[in-house]
């Protein structure tokens, strides 16, 4: 098998190398425990900043644990157990000293479901703000309501019904109403959890747009099934397989010559 | 590929795409092999079947365009799977082109069966064995997804640009010594120069080939023998003479 052998002469797969890039988070032998069930087994992952990192990989292979682990939602589960070390900007986000609702400022989610509050649109995007202190005047948050709108893509949709309730918006507006929200508090990482999972491919496009026009600002890891969706939106892409990080690598090597046969049968379809 | 796909028509797809690849470099081949037999044995007959025969080729490219473009809209295809496809639109193109040589061989032929027979002429039938087995072993090498054979077959293309030279110099040679054979020789370097386009044709198959196991295109520059384009045959002075 001469295909086989070509692989072997590469030797061990490297991490992908940044092009002068800085990672903004940065994950070693990251264990996650579930009571005695070791459900992800040492993960080693630079996430970059300004990039999109799609994490895919099957059910249950550990994806959402790791990206959960990044901004702490674990802790919110009594027998989840996090080991290893996780940094921002250098600074172990499990440290003793750190808050974590600050944290979760810095580093926001987005649901696979839209959940805006039962608000209007207004006060779901101040919401945050708010209760972060970040604003002093009424004009203040009116500016913060409005910029994030329109970083979300939806201001000129929402602009003459702000009092409205956010539950009453269309599926995919809802969830550029969630991308709003978390965009409000200024964080410097955007973590999403299939977001596009609940949308038709017409909401799906506006979001994936906006996924490549947060990246200028932001840093980006999307949990998506949707390998296609993986491939269009973004620069790495990280296969988690049995919860092992199988193979970590720029997004188009991935999706047109992956190292490992894992990945390979996953995204061609030949995985079982 | 070893593993199965769990939709069964895709690989189905996947695997009439390359029977119809092999089938299309079986039938450029025989294409080959009869437009050199029409040289051999100036046969204008036969040369006229050949031409015809060509339209084979173009249907057979069709299809393969139509079924690859067909996949990747429909499969979304990834890895292993997009390059599988992407091959077979190179080396469909590659072959159709290999059939327009031997069908453009094969109308010099038959002008040069209207004409006096050249000396020059005996080095076509090597040429064409030595482009033949290039391309079959290119082909077994796509059938076998043997990337080794690809670049023995790749290796190789410089042996039929020496020939192509050594050809170009003495036919330039014979026609700057008895000017009534400028136009059977003019014919004869046009047959010989397709028959070179040929082998480089088969070569971009042995890269595809690469490019389709390995996943990379092939860096190494291509081994390059003909240099006929520098070449220059003075004529012979009065004072050369013995």
């Amino acid at each position: 098998m001469t295909m086989n052998l070509a692989k072997e002469e590469q030797g061990d797969m490297p991490e992908p190398q940044p092009a002068g890039g800085v990672a903004k988070m940065t994950a070693r032998d990251v264990r996650v425990f579930y009571g005695a069930k070791e459900a992800l087994h040492g993960v080693d992952c630079d996430i970059m900043e300004n990039e999109v990192l799609a994490l895919i990989g099957p059910s249950g292979c550990g994806k959402s644990t790791f990206l959960r682990c990044l901004n702490r939602m674990n802790d919110t589960i009594d027998v989840a157990r996090v080991e290893g070390t996780i940094t921002l900007d250098g600074r172990d986000i499990y440290h003793r000293s750190l808050d974590v609702v600050q944290l979760r400022a810095r580093v926001g989610m987005v649901f696979q479901k839209p959940n805006p509050f039962p608000k209007s649109i207004y006060d779901n995007i101040a919401y945050g703000p708010r209760i972060h202190g970040l604003v002093g005047h009424k004009d203040e948050l009116d500016g913060i309501v409005q910029s994030s709108l329109e970083r979300a893509g939806l201001w000129e949709e929402v602009k003459d019904r702000l009092a409205e309730p956010g539950t009453g918006l269309s599926g995919g507006q809802q969830q550029r109403l969630c991308i709003a929200r978390c965009v409000a508090v200024s964080p410097e990482v955007i973590l999403m959890d299939e977001p596009c999972s609940a949308l038709d491919p017409i909401a799906t496009a506006h979001i994936e747009e906006l996924i490549d026009e947060l990246r200028e600002n932001y840093t980006i890891v999307i949990v998506t099934h949707n390998m296609q969706q993986a491939a269009r939106v973004s620069q790495k892409t990280a296969f988690f397989h049995l919860g092992d990080l199988v193979e970590h690598n720029n997004t188009e090597q991935i999706f047109t010559n992956p190292r490992d046969d894992r990945t390979q049968g996953y995204i061609t379809g030949r995985y079982g | 590929m070893a593993q199965k796909h769990i939709v069964k028509s895709f690989d189905e797809l996947l695997s009439n795409l390359r029977r119809t690849i092999v089938e299309m470099g079986g039938e450029a081949e025989r294409q080959i092999g009869a437009c050199i037999d029409c040289v051999r044995r100036r046969d204008a007959t036969l040369a006229g079947t050949v031409v015809e025969a060509d339209y084979r080729l173009d249907l057979m490219e069709k299809e393969i365009d139509q079924a690859a473009i067909r996949l990747l809209a429909l499969r979304q295809p990834m890895a292993t799977d997009l390059r599988e496809i992407v091959a077979a639109l190179k080396i469909a193109a590659d072959l159709e082109r290999i059939g327009d040589y031997a069908a453009n061989v094969a109308k010099r032929a038959i002008s040069l069966a209207q004409t006096p027979a050249v000396r020059p002429v005996s080095a076509i039938p090597r040429m064409g064995r030595l482009v033949q087995e290039i391309l079959s072993e290119v082909l077994d090498a796509y059938t076998r997804r043997d990337v080794g054979r690809a670049m023995g077959a790749w290796s190789r293309d410089e042996e039929v640009d020496d020939l192509y030279t050594s050809l170009f110099r003495e036919t330039l040679t014979y026609m700057m010594e008895d000017p009534r054979t400028i136009s059977p020789c003019t014919h004869l370097l046009f047959v010989a120069k397709n028959i070179e386009r040929i082998g480089d044709h088969a070569t971009n198959i042995a890269e595809t080939i690469h490019f389709l196991e390995i996943g990379e295109a092939l860096t190494a520059p291509r081994p390059k023998g003909d240099v006929s384009s520098f070449e220059v045959v003075a004529p012979r002075q009065a004072d050369d003479e013995p």
